[in-house]
């Protein structure tokens, strides 16, 4: 039996209601937590004063530099001792989940008994980050509840200045739109980085993030200084069954409107199948027994829809690889940031191929930590010396898929154009398709 | 005195996700053919090989109990196979090998209060942050605030009856670790930081403060005879930066901290490219614990984005094909001076033509 629970007249509203009450699995906790019993007193006294009562310090455990979220309260009375003493310590652990958060039920139940042992009893899955958040631990138990999840093989994750826990999508496991191993990647790239994870010393935060398609579920585009996006270089693959069997369901109405008119580039057409063009770069299949839909695959900018739509009937092509942009990040300081295009296409299959992948990376992150300035993410860096600047100390050659439209205005020197027009020639003639 | 041995870490990194996969996604890694869903919060996957797979989809509180963990374990073991995984939005998905597992493992769920659907084109659970809980810079709550609209929004969870999917995040602060969504809730501070220049000089590294703002605002002063930092308030754009690095320069405000609400954001490269959220509202009160002004906000929004969007339109889409001024007109939401754009790069979000819908 825990303590007595103070009154929380503001939480208790919070109770109500149909969708699951984080408030009810606390106060299940604190009927034998005293920590619990205490957070729950001071989450009241910010929902009273609306105001937050935790500082952050210095907790962490032997041999790392950082993982651990430290939480101390503020919340003093007038002699200078915590209100609520058994939640005045209030640490997270940060720990790595599995690519694409699989679990048994082994290995959950494991985690809520080290957490019964060693915390309060109360995890989140997932943090923002992707980390398991087991939140709520002394300084004293924050080394015990670590050596035991170490045992059960899990590490923990990224805080401060350093590469962070990354994320993927379910991909491979368990989707059609997969163009990659998406696990794989995350797990080798990550894991070539502990030491800059667990031994915080870059300029700032640096994230990698992986979706296995341009859908982007782990919204690597906006939230990762290197998102690796999976797509294909080949036609879309087409199944003649299953686009009847959606012709069938849906119509023409949705087909013209929802699918048609909705492609980007207009590469999408509904023809007779009379009409329909040959060639390499199309793609085709009939819907009916007169009609049949024609995308040219040259104009296609594998933006998912018509696939999205009509999956199964359309499917993404053979030829798969990665898209890599750099860059991406949140307003602070200079204003929000999309990643990138630094490398338009790379094939993403053999151990050679993760190699190069972690060899990139490598080189980015050791520029960005000679080059970046404290507290400058990757994208501000690039920003600051020009993305021309950037690709020439990675090695990468100018590709006008990195860009929207060429410059707009004079202000550049141009005097050494007649040997950048030699390297892009000499480049052509060697066949490269980059 | 001998120091006691310390274990040194295994540095083991990221775990090998094979050991606990479900033995059918495992079996067809890779091989999938295509999707469908029987109904709202199930997905069924079909292989090349022709093996199928049925995943039921349930929201959870994110922050969890182990009692709520051991239930969701208990259900596992006890109705689907032993197998789970969690998607980015914190719901919680069985995987099952026969079709005729999937209304027994959805009744145990609804009977035991974890609500089944968050798929294809619905309401999925909100991405959030930490908030009061264990923030040490928040000016609101997430969880509860999550709780309260969730509680609101849960029809559009177990049912897919919007254009498209609708994405929703909330953020306690203006970093905004909730991140970009079709409709985002973040704080707003409406004040410059309180300083307590008795504590600066000894908890703050003053020149990276200094170099933190982003409008140049902070400089360092001798203040009572004590080194500290001073604001030019007529610069400051209340953005909070400061305050992380330095905590004696309190942002949050019991009173001025509001709550803003943005639309339009999108990370997927489905028909348009990517977009970034807008904000459309501001000025809402912080007001737990249900916050019933910004309830009414979203709803509002989701309602007529929900009545007005044409099938396959994002949030972004609809706004895109039915032009702002109208946005703001079917919303009821006034348009002020506060929303045009003046920080960097702000020239692209004018209108430089005379594209106007009358």
């Amino acid at each position: 039996m825990a303590k007595k629970m103070h009154d929380t007249p503001n939480l208790d509203e919070l109770e109500k209601g149909p969708w699951p009450s984080f408030i009810t699995g606390i106060k299940r906790l604190a009927k034998n937590n005293d920590m619990a019993v205490d957070l729950l007193g001071q989450l009241e006294t910010s929902y009273r004063t609306r105001k937050g009562y935790w500082k952050g310090g210095t907790v962490g455990v032997f041999g790392y530099g950082g993982g651990v979220i430290p939480r101390f309260t503020e919340l003093k009375d007038e002699k200078g001792e915590p209100v609520y003493k058994d939640a005045a310590e209030f640490h997270t652990l940060r720990i790595m989940p599995p690519a694409g958060m699989h679990y048994n039920t082994d290995v959950l139940r494991k985690m809520c008994d080290v957490w019964e042992r060693h915390g309060s009893g109360l995890i989140a899955f997932h943090g923002q980050s992707g980390d398991i958040m087991f939140q709520g631990t002394t300084a004293e138990n924050v080394q015990k509840a670590f050596d035991e999840l170490n045992e059960m093989g899990f590490d923990l994750g990224g805080a401060g200045p350093a590469v962070r826990t990354s994320m993927s999508c379910v991909g491979a496991a368990r989707c059609e739109q997969s163009c990659f191993d998406e696990g794989k990647a995350m797990r080798t790239v990550v894991n070539a980085f502990l030491d800059d994870m667990h031994r915080p010393s870059l300029p700032y935060k640096f994230k990698f993030k992986f979706s296995g398609c341009p859908n982007d579920c782990m919204n690597s585009i906006q939230r990762s200084d290197m998102a690796v996006i999976g797509t294909w270089r080949d036609n879309i693959r087409t199944d003649e069954a299953l686009a009847k069997k959606w012709f069938a369901k849906h119509g023409v109405d949705e087909l013209v409107n929802d699918v048609v008119a909705r492609c980007p580039t207009k590469a999408f057409q509904l023809k007779q199948i009379k009409d329909i063009r040959k060639g390499e770069h199309i793609s085709s299949v009939a819907v009916s027994d007169t009609h049949a839909v024609e995308i040219d695959n040259k104009d296609c900018v594998r933006c998912m829809h018509c696939i999205n739509v009509m999956t199964g009937a359309l499917a993404a092509g053979k030829d798969k690889g990665v898209t890599i942009l750099m860059g991406g990040k949140r307003t602070l300081k200079i204003g929000d940031l999309m990643g990138t295009v630094v490398v338009p296409f790379m094939k993403l299959e053999t151990d050679e191929d993760m190699e190069k992948l972690v060899d990139f990376a490598q080189r980015t992150i050791d520029f960005f930590a000679e080059n970046a300035l404290e507290h400058e993410r990757t994208g501000e860096m690039i920003e600051r010396i020009g993305l021309a600047n950037f690709l020439e100390a990675m090695e990468l050659d100018v590709d006008p898929n990195m860009v929207s439209c060429p410059r707009m205005n004079p202000y550049v020197r141009t005097d050494g154009w007649d040997e950048e027009v030699a390297k892009v020639n000499a480049r052509k003639q060697a066949g490269d398709r980059n | 005195m001998a120091q006691p041995q310390l274990r040194r870490p295994i540095e083991s990194g990221v775990p090998d996700n094979k050991q606990y996969m479900h033995p059918l996604l495992l079996k067809n890694y890779g091989n999938w053919k295509y999707h469908d869903r029987p109904r709202p919060g199930v997905l069924h996957h079909v292989s090349h090989t022709g093996d199928e797979v049925w995943t039921v989809r349930a929201g959870t509180q994110r922050q969890m109990d182990i009692f709520t963990i051991r239930k969701l374990c208990d259900i596992a073991d006890k109705l689907a196979e032993g197998h789970v995984r969690f998607t980015i939005r914190s719901n919680i998905e069985f995987m099952v090998s026969s079709a005729a597992k999937v209304n027994p493992l959805i009744a145990e769920l609804e009977a035991n209060g974890f609500p089944v659907g968050g798929t294809g084109n619905s309401v999925s659970m909100i991405a959030h942050t930490q908030g009061w809980l264990h923030c040490d810079i928040p000016g609101t709550d997430a969880s509860g605030a999550v709780k309260a609209l969730m509680d609101e929004l849960i029809e559009e969870f177990k049912h897919e009856e919007m254009p498209n999917r609708v994405r929703l995040s909330t953020s306690c602060c203006e970093i905004n670790c909730g991140g970009q969504a079709d409709l985002a809730i973040i704080i707003q501070h409406t004040k410059p930081p309180k300083i307590n220049h008795d504590l600066v000089a000894n908890v703050c590294e003053r020149p990276s403060v200094v170099a933190r703002c982003p409008v140049a605002a902070i400089r360092p002063a001798m203040v009572n005879g004590k080194p500290s930092l001073e604001v030019d308030e007529a610069k400051c754009v209340c953005c909070g930066a400061c305050y992380p690095p330095c905590p004696p320069m309190q942002i949050n405000d019991p009173e001025h901290s509001k709550l803003a609400i943005w639309v339009g954001g999108k990370n997927s490269n489905a028909r348009t490219k990517p977009t970034f959220m807008k904000m459309v509202a501001s000025g809402l009160p912080n007001n737990p614990p249900r916050w019933p002004e910004v309830s009414a906000v979203v709803k509002k929004i989701l309602h007529t984005y929900k009545e007005d969007a044409r099938p396959w339109e994002r949030m972004s889409d609809w706004i895109d094909r039915i032009g702002w001024p109208r946005f703001f007109e079917k919303t009821g939401l006034p348009f002020t001076k506060y929303l045009i754009d003046d920080w960097r790069g702000a020239r692209a979000n004018l209108n430089a033509s005379t594209h106007i819908r009358f």
